[in-house]
């Protein structure tokens, strides 16, 4: 019977103590982030798909189109058209697809890449309803850029 | 409705429990004949989310596959990326710099907290308690960033490789690491306070849904399941790996075998993986993060290979055949949540239907680790 | 031409009376959700006006524009009435809600009768909305709130007789009278009479949570077991109604609870807080108020009680106590008073 009363005492004690926790956290400001109107800033590290650097140098990239990303690529999201050009040694990048509808951001072409052409970009705002969209040519993306 | 149904001595019913439903997190469908409130039986239905890895393993390179180990368990994917790096190393001979390990177990024992912070709000959510969710969320948001500025990602990590780590991390991760774990340990007092003593919760939780060591057992459930079902058994203990013998830490076990008792082994390691990445960022040294000698293309000796690890829900373990290859011959990826689930079907005979979701709350199951 | 004089009166305390329902019902949602919101360290709603104050009309006008599905092979008449049957009577109940002394659409004799008569329409209301809506989850959850109420009437009704005993009346003007002046005359202090005052003030607060599913006894709508419960199959405005009853009830618990407990439109301190008046309906208001935002909190913080813990802290717990708490209360009057 004194375990019947204390039962109820030390249970209604816990409610308790968890409604103070709840209204003073009430009080609190909010922890969120309004996103649309304010956004954090996106560490070094993020990994946004993948670009192609362009060399302070010549103003290009560095691309020698031999093509280790897209072996590398487990999910083949990556496509690379080159050709021959008169004069230029090597084989020259005319197109450079990737289908981010199927990356999953793993950076496996970064690391196969020789001359470190490539990096992951910082875009995060990327949103459509449609899937070609995604399918970005690289190449053309850089010389936008400029 | 079926004749069975309509006839009048038969008043049981089955109800579909998913594969869209508020409780089970996911594409898990659990179909439930019900008397009245009482299951009579409960069998889960699988396959709503099998992606194949196991065949992708097969058919990618030893590098390929890595990424896709973060896609199995998305809450605790450094765990799965340990487990099948370590495979891979062990398979090849690849020897990991200290600092690489040290910083492997850091991360992954963060994403272990984040995992079971995780847990713990959805857990709550699940009895019907809305706010611990949502201050759950708010620590776990600090490990989120503090793993975002190391690598990159968010959620599905990718981040060790074989003979090391993708890169090192700062001064700066590690000093957050701290800071966080000076936030958290301040921070579980409220979370007991709110509601591991909660009278509601221990009644919704207490004698609720036990499963016995025999059972688990026969059903090979591991991770927190086993151990709060009494048995001591933790990978990192029992098949030491990394550098975690180094380490001083305690396998929280309890004998009682209910929800609450599998509750408090979540909560209690919360505790010992602050202890863990304490002790690891005292001793971490300095040094490469990556081994000298990785071969391009790793094509190890034929043979048989196996490594298991501790994930957040239990023994993840891959079996992998080579065949001398750059590709695995065979891969078997054991997953801790599938065997955990296999339980539910006799764990919850003749159990409430809130029951029963206190009890499958407290197993920590995520689907896509269960359909792989 | 009296009757004439009486008929408008009607109708403006009608118009005033269902007014007051539904801003209050609609408010209250947004009360919970800005609650809520801090409570979990987010802002809630604020877009729509300022502090997202709009955010009920703008609610209110979705429901309202949305198409009224009903499924294949549900009760048809049952299902449309549910929800009708879920609002109209905690319409009814504000008639005979005193909110100051003179602020009282009909002043009736039974009053105290007549609320718990229209009252327990609302389980009926979930009853037939579960079982029409041809679903199992909504029969599970009709189920479970049949029980429920059976369980926690008994209790409540049991306290309500002891406040009745102790004032001497059913009229619920006439109970707030009984509790004239400040907060020690009030019937939630043994100083009033009443053996076992607190304690019957906080039984019967639980009882009405109980009575009104919610939250922590909210097993009717357990979402993560029962999905939404016995309106699963609800949109548009049957839901909204749903909905609107049951912050209603809300309301109606409060202000009964003030009523018998707290001294209805009494100030607590008519001493010390001269300018606000020893009596008024924002007394009144302001103790109503303050309960639910009791309930909302209530709801944020706690997980919810299963089937069998509820039934037993009703038959274990309430009715023993709230029986031994009506004899004691009788002795008290038969030889005391």
């Amino acid at each position: 019977m004194a375990g019947y009363f204390t039962n109820i005492l030390s249970g209604t004690k816990s409610l308790l103590v968890g409604l103070s926790i709840t209204q003073k956290e009430f009080f609190k400001k909010p922890v969120t982030l309004q996103y649309p109107w304010e956004s954090l800033e996106m560490t070094p590290r993020y990994r946004g798909h993948i670009q192609l650097i362009k060399d302070p140098e010549t103003g290009s990239h560095k691309c020698i189109s031999c093509g280790m990303c897209q072996r590398g690529c487990p999910s083949n999201c990556i496509t690379i058209h080159s050709e021959k050009q008169e004069g230029v040694k090597g084989k020259v990048l005319v197109k450079y697809e990737l289908d981010f509808t199927k990356c999953s951001l793993c950076g496996q072409c970064i690391e196969n890449c020789k001359p470190s052409a490539i990096e992951f970009s910082k875009e995060y705002n990327l949103a459509s309803t449609r899937k070609e969209d995604f399918h970005y040519d690289l190449l053309k993306r850089l010389k936008e850029q400029k | 409705m079926s004749s069975q149904a309509l006839s009048q001595n038969n008043e049981r019913f089955e109800v579909n429990l998913g594969p869209q439903h508020p409780a089970t997190h996911g594409v898990l469908r659990v179909k439930l004949l019900m008397d009245g409130e009482y299951i009579v039986d409960a069998e889960p239905v699988l396959g709503y989310i099998h992606r194949m890895h196991e065949l992708m393993g097969e058919n990618r390179t030893w590098a390929q596959f890595l990424p896709n180990m973060g896609r199995l368990d998305y809450l605790s994917a450094l765990s799965y990326n340990l487990g099948y790096v370590e495979l891979v190393e062990k398979m090849a001979g690849i020897e990991v710099p200290e600092r690489a390990e040290y910083i492997r177990v850091i991360t992954t024992e963060m994403n272990r907290i984040s995992s079971h912070l995780l847990w713990f709000g959805a857990f709550v959510l699940d009895l019907g308690g809305f706010t611990p969710l949502l201050y759950a969320f708010t620590d776990r948001e600090e490990i989120l960033d503090l793993l975002e500025s190391v690598t990159g990602a968010r959620l599905t990590y990718c981040y060790y490789r074989f003979g090391g780590c993708y890169n090192d991390v700062e001064d700066e991760f590690l000093s957050g690491c701290l800071a966080f774990i000076k936030r958290l340990r301040a921070r579980m007092p409220m979370y007991h306070n709110l509601v591991t003593k909660n009278v509601i919760l221990r009644q919704r939780l207490e004698r609720v849904g036990p499963v016995s060591a025999e059972m688990c057992r026969k059903y090979g459930a591991t991770g927190p399941v086993l151990r709060g079902s009494g048995v001591n058994y933790d990978v990192r203990k029992n098949e030491p790996y990394s550098i975690y013998p180094e380490l001083d830490f305690d396998v929280p076990v309890y004998h009682e075998g209910d929800s609450m008792a599998r509750y408090m082994v979540r909560m209690d390691e919360i505790e010992q993986c602050m202890r863990i990445i304490e002790q690891a960022i005292a001793k971490i040294p300095s040094g490469p993060v990556m081994a000298e000698k990785v071969p391009k293309m790793i094509k190890p000796e034929p043979g048989d290979y196996y490594h298991a690890v501790e994930a957040a829900r239990g023994t993840f373990s891959i079996r992998a055949v080579s065949d001398g290859k750059n590709q695995a011959y065979r891969m078997k990826l054991r997953s801790p949540t599938f065997s955990n689930l296999s339980l539910f079907q006799e764990a919850s005979k003749g159990m409430l239907l809130a029951d029963a979701l206190a009890l499958m709350g407290s197993l920590d199951l995520v689907i896509p680790e269960i359909d792989r | 031409m009296d009757l004439g004089i009486n008929v408008i009166e009607m109708l403006l305390y009608l118009v005033a009376i269902i007014g007051f329902a539904a801003i209050n019902a609609a408010y209250l949602v947004w009360v919970e959700r800005k609650g809520a919101g801090h409570i979990q360290r987010r802002t809630g709603p604020k877009e729509v006006g300022p502090y997202g104050l709009l955010q009920p009309l703008a609610d209110g006008a979705k429901l309202m524009s949305k198409q009224l599905i009903i499924p294949a092979g549900v009760d048809k008449p049952l299902f449309m009435v549910a929800p009708l049957l879920a609002m109209v009577p905690a319409v009814m109940i504000f008639v005979t809600i005193p909110f100051s002394e003179n602020l009282v659409a009909r002043d009736i004799n039974i009053g105290l009768l007549v609320i718990f008569a229209f009252a327990s329409v609302n389980v009926l209301s979930l009853l037939m909305g579960g079982w029409a809506s041809r679903n199992k989850y909504a029969v599970i959850s009709a189920a479970r709130a049949v029980s429920q109420n059976v369980a926690y009437e008994i209790p409540l009704l049991v306290m309500t007789i002891t406040i009745v005993l102790v004032s001497g009346s059913l009229n619920l003007r006439e109970i707030v009278f009984s509790q004239a002046g400040a907060f020690w005359h009030w019937n939630w202090l043994p100083t009033n009479g009443n053996f076992l005052g607190p304690i019957t003030f906080i039984m019967f607060f639980i009882c009405y949570l109980a009575e009104t599913n919610r939250a922590p006894f909210d097993l009717g709508e357990a979402e993560s077991e029962l999905i939404a419960g016995f309106h699963t199959e609800y949109g548009s405005m049957g839901f909204g109604l749903f909905f609107m009853g049951e912050y209603a009830n809300i309301v109606i618990g409060s202000a009964l609870i003030v009523i018998l407990f707290l001294g209805g439109w009494y100030s607590p301190f008519p001493e010390v807080v001269p300018f606000l008046g020893s009596a008024g309906v924002w007394w009144f208001l302001l103790k109503m108020y303050l309960l639910i935002w009791l309930v909302v909190l209530i709801r944020w913080t706690f997980p919810r009680v299963t089937l069998w813990s509820l039934l037993n802290l009703s038959w274990k717990i309430l009715i023993p106590f709230s029986l031994f708490n009506l004899l004691a209360s009788a002795g008290l009057v038969k030889f005391l008073g």
